[in-house]
């Protein structure tokens, strides 16, 4: 098995958060009734015309820039001819010869290394409808044509063959996914069709430096299918090269119920895309002020905003990789720091309790009860000696459950700490007294005693206490 | 020289099914414009240009605005087979 | 007094004087359509009530002291290649014979405004693919000067019209020629405007980059007048032009006095009928006479147009036609195995016989290892064609030539031989190339037919095809012929 090694490009599908579609008016809006968010140009009509959308092309520029590419000076969009019952035109508006941007790269952590990973380029072009089959693609008796997403922007990133394995792709994606979430020109819900991606994939021998024949996969709409979807790819084409056989070129795709790969049909799928520059449209000279002005508005990107934890807050670099890797976590956080400016105590809340909640509850950050404010009055209360650490968790899950601030929970269930001196004097004595054996081995040098009378007092407080003091207390009376 | 055989792939890159006789009419057809074509391959056009516009237009767009749809009944109203408001065709593959 | 024989600015006095009413005037339309249709066979689809409707509206503009537009209340007929929001078009194609467009071009939109009452749809070849008109899928339309000759094309049904009194005004769409070959062949007045000059939405595509639409009309004012409506920026179509548009009437003057005139040899040897060539160097002299000065020119490239435009324009095609698949609208083949057997017989039952070996010879041009030998290669030789028409705008006003080396061909000449058919095209093709306005206007008869002079003028220089029509039309009388039927 190891004698191989992996060779991976992406090609990756990013649907754009306009309001409108890339050549015309219709909302971009998911979901909807089907073929009720289109018009007489996105239904391909007889005598319709494209016309491009203007933020489509500065999402793209922006994009572009976030991964490091270059923007041409001169760019068009093609004609990508070829049939196919989703397609109102049976051509796509696409980017052939001269894309939005080309040359980029991105780092990713495998294994606390760092890998750069080139993209050939970034176009733009604009998606095809839904086709809703009767079961599979390939039982269905016929199928049903939904064309509400025609039309939709799409930016296509291509990777250049630089990963080398299911992991690696999978970063890749991730990281992708945070840059373009950063950035802002994309949801990338991938549940909603809005980030997805179709995987080349071959095996070469492990001292070759020519590629071996690729396989396409298509259809990976997830980064658990993606990263399944090459392992079993590996697995497959390692089983043909080792018996002798030889990669068919073919596309394929991921079947995910049976957790294989198919190949998909030939006769459909060998193209010839006869690519015209389209004729409806006119060349997009790229003013380089208005680059100039995107690139100024770029958002902090992961990467800064993941060093700047570690240089500025102090964090490991594990620890500010989980914060960066989503930007609505990373301003969550960062919202709390304003607050509460301790980096490293909110580091442990966000990273410990509420990531457990929010995956207990399968919640998105965005949907959290808890606002950055309310976490970080929680934390003050702790410090003001107002409630225990202990007490602060039963307190964090009340706000997390009902959104409600933390100083009306604790006065709501009467959890506010005990510090009366005198108050704990009295239970300390009663605990003592009722005690005596435990007293006495703690005399006999028994250090562990303490620690039950200590929980014996917590207990007769309901946890109120304040623990510093009820050990001072203790040891004070037993000396 | 274009053979039936181009004409096959042709037709099928361009979806058309072709009777025996048509298969033979736009070979010889084809062949006959495609010869006139010759012509062309006598002039240099090395350091010529392409003309994809004849007007020099550039940077056409249009503001990100949600406009007017189309009703449904209107979507619907020319589809040849038409179910639960989408469009039907036959099994893809 | 027969109000179909007159000119939209004629009948506008008319109307405005209240001598006549717009129903008045649709309803004589509509009884000569009546009397002669059957011999001309231009209409594909009447929409008489609409009309009527629209030209009641315009009466009770009139009666309420309204100011009218010059084409308020004027019957005009649309090629059935252009889409009105409600009314069947079909490119007179059986693959769209039931397509119904639930919007309006925005030419007709533009019309519409201008109080222009929409009589019917003509016929044309299917999609706009040919120069005959018998390549629609319906039936063949007649010239009216001779109902066994054909009207050319494309856009047969449209000039028929105006030529046999059954609209007063119409559009036309030309992609290498489909509005001044059926001008030329029928008498009548029409121009190919510069491209972008008319928004191409709603038109259906034959080939995006030379497809533009004109007007049909029966004098050169009436043709000012339609520009005025139908020119002009539309966001719709990116590749509309944001030009300042002049007032096309103010190019109305009887005057060529110093027009520089250049007439290309290349459009005048080889096959050119003799009594064309006659009735063109007539037309040439009477220019020259009225104080045009008149040479002799070059554009060396012409030999080449040809191949260029019949490789781009069915490349072109041959994506433009790709939606045609029995899906969202039209004909769809009723067995069908599979999606892939669905499209391929429904294209093929669909289509007609021009219009596949278009589709054929596109598809074969853009295909792999053939795209940078035909396509590409077409698109370089489009430039030198262009800059040919440039070097002779730098020393002339105006090119004067004929539209057709011969006038109309009897039905059924030509259908036999596709190349035969295609060199119809070979005095008009190169204007799409280039963008450049063309104009066809009578020039004069050879043996009982019309001849069409053809007018080319630099990018959005309407104005002077204009000024010199209106100054040969002043002071000939061809335009005033009118064909019995």
């Amino acid at each position: 098995m190891a004698q191989y090694e992996t060779v991976i490009g992406l090609e990756v599908h990013v649907e754009l958060k306009t309001r409108s579609k890339v050549f015309c008016d219709s909302t971009t809006e998911f979901g909807g009734d089907p073929n009720t968010h289109v018009c007489p140009v996105c239904l391909g009509l007889p005598g319709t015309l494209p016309v491009v959308n203007k933020t489509v092309v500065e999402y793209a520029i922006r994009a572009g820039l976030a991964i490091n590419c270059s923007i041409a000076e001169f760019s068009k969009f093609d004609r990508k001819n070829y049939y196919y019952p989703d397609m109102p035109k049976n051509y796509q508006i696409s980017q052939y010869d001269l894309p939005i941007a080309l040359n980029g790269h991105l780092d990713i952590e495998v294994d606390g290394e760092t890998r750069r990973i080139g993209i050939t380029r970034l176009h733009m072009e604009e998606d095809t409808g839904k086709l809703v089959h009767q079961g599979t693609i390939t039982t269905t008796p016929y199928s049903l044509v939904d064309y509400n997403r025609a039309g939709v922007p799409l930016i296509e990133i291509v990777s250049e063959p630089d990963l080398r394995s299911p992991e690696e792709a999978r970063r890749y994606m991730e990281k992708l996914k945070a840059i373009m979430q950063y950035t802002g020109v994309s949801d990338c819900k991938m549940e909603e069709g809005s980030l997805r991606c179709d995987a080349n994939i071959s095996l070469r021998p492990a001292s070759s430096t020519e590629f071996g024949t690729k396989t396409e996969i298509k259809n990976l709409n997830s980064f658990r299918a993606l990263q399944r979807a090459l392992a079993y790819e590996i697995e497959r084409q390692t089983e043909v090269l080792e018996e002798g056989g030889r990669i068919v070129q073919e596309t394929r795709t991921w079947d995910e119920g049976k957790g294989i790969t198919l190949p998909l049909r030939s006769k459909e799928f060998a193209h010839d895309y006869r690519y015209l520059p389209d004729p409806d449209l006119v060349p997009m000279i790229i003013d380089r002020e208005w680059v100039d002005d995107i690139r100024s508005s770029l958002p902090e990107l992961p990467d800064d905003r993941r060093q700047r934890y570690i240089g500025e807050y102090g964090l490991p670099s594990y620890d500010a990789g989980i914060l960066t890797d989503t930007k609505e976590l990373a301003d969550y956080f960062e919202d709390c720091v304003k607050a509460y400016p301790n980096p490293k105590v909110v580091s442990n809340w966000v990273m410990g309790d509420l990531t457990r909640l929010l995956n207990a509850g399968a919640v998105d950050i965005t949907g959290c009860r808890i606002r950055p404010k309310q976490l970080a009055s929680l934390l003050q209360l702790i410090d003001k000696g107002t409630i225990s650490g202990k007490i602060a968790k039963t307190v964090f899950e009340e706000m997390f459950a009902t959104g409600k601030e933390p100083e009306v929970i604790v006065k709501e269930k009467g959890l506010v700490q005990i510090s009366d001196e005198g108050a704990i004097v009295a239970v300390v004595d009663k605990i003592l007294a009722d005690n005596p054996k435990s007293v006495e081995d703690f005399r006999a040098g028994k250090e562990r005693a303490l620690g039950f009378l200590v929980g014996q007092v917590m207990k007769a407080t309901k946890g109120k206490a304040n623990p510093d003091l009820v050990n001072r207390l203790l040891k004070e009376k037993l000396q | 020289m274009i053979t039936k055989e181009d004409v096959d792939h042709v037709a099928l890159l361009g979806r058309l099914e072709l009777t025996e006789e048509e298969r033979e009419m736009y070979t010889r057809q084809l062949n006959d414009i495609l010869e006139h074509f010759q012509a062309l391959e006598r002039l240099n056009t090395e350091n010529v240009l392409p003309t994809a516009h004849v007007l020099p237009l550039k940077n056409v767009y249009r503001e990100d605005w949600a406009g007017q749809h189309l009703s449904r009944e209107e979507v619907l109203a020319n589809g040849p087979d038409v179910e639960e408001n989408c469009f039907k065709v036959p099994k893809i593959v | 007094m027969q109000l179909f024989r007159l000119t939209a600015h004629e009948l506008h006095d008319l109307l405005i004087k209240k001598e006549i009413s717009a129903e008045e005037l649709n309803l004589a339309v509509f009884d000569r359509i009546e009397a002669v249709e059957d011999r001309v066979k231009a209409y594909v689809t009447m929409t008489k009530e609409r009309a009527l409707e629209q030209a009641r509206s315009v009466d009770r503009q009139i009666n309420d002291g309204e100011k009218i537009s010059p084409l308020a209340g004027i019957p005009v007929a649309i090629k059935d290649n252009m889409c009105i929001d409600g009314v069947r078009t079909t490119a007179c194609s059986k693959i769209l014979a039931n397509f119904v467009p639930p919007y309006s071009a925005t030419v007709v939109k533009r019309l519409d405004g201008a109080g222009a009452i929409m009589v019917g749809k003509t016929n044309c070849d299917e999609f706009a693919m040919g120069s005959s008109t018998e390549n629609s899928a319906f039936f063949i339309t007649r010239n009216p000067w001779d109902t066994e000759r054909v009207p050319g094309g494309s856009s047969g049904g449209s000039a028929a019209v105006i030529a046999a009194g059954e609209a007063i005004c119409s559009l036309g769409s030309d992609t290498g020629g489909s509005i001044r070959l059926p001008a030329s062949f029928c008498g009548v007045v029409g121009l190919k405007p510069t491209y972008g000059a008319v928004s191409r939405y709603g038109l259906i595509a034959f080939a995006s980059s030379l497809d533009q639409i004109g007007p049909f009309t029966r004098d050169v004012a009436d043709c000012a007048a339609m520009l005025n409506v139908i020119c002009g920026h539309d966001p719709l179509d990116s590749t509309s032009a944001n030009y300042n548009m002049p007032d096309f009437t103010g190019f109305l003057k009887n005057d060529v006095q110093g027009l520089k005139i250049g007439v290309p040899r290349e459009y005048m040897v080889e096959g050119i009928h003799p009594e064309v060539r006659e009735a063109i160097e007539q037309a040439l002299s009477l220019l020259e006479a009225l104080g045009a000065h008149v040479e002799y020119t070059t554009l060396p490239h012409t030999e080449y147009a040809l191949s260029t435009y019949y490789l781009i324009a069915p490349a072109e095609a041959s994506s433009n036609l790709a939606r045609y698949d029995g899906v969202r609208y039209g004909y769809r083949a009723e067995k069908a195995d599979d999606v892939i057997d669905m499209f391929m017989k429904t294209r093929s039952e669909g289509f007609g016989s021009e219009v596949k070996r278009r589709i054929m010879l596109g598809t074969y041009a853009l295909s792999a290892g053939y795209y940078d030998a035909y396509y590409l290669k077409a698109l370089r030789v489009r430039t030198l064609i262009k800059q040919d028409f440039d070097r002779a705008f730098e020393k002339y006003d105006l090119l004067v030539s004929p539209v057709c080396p011969t006038t109309a061909f009897r039905i059924g000449e030509k259908t036999e031989d596709p190349l035969e058919m295609y060199l119809s095209d070979v005095c008009t093709i190169s204007i799409n190339l280039a963008g450049i306005p063309g104009m066809s206007i009578p020039g004069g008869f050879a043996q009982g037919m019309p001849v069409g002079l053809q007018l080319m003028g630099r990018h959005f220089d309407e104005g002077t095809l204009l000024r010199a029509a209106y100054t040969f039309e002043q002071n000939t009388d061809y335009h005033k012929a009118f064909p019995e039927l």
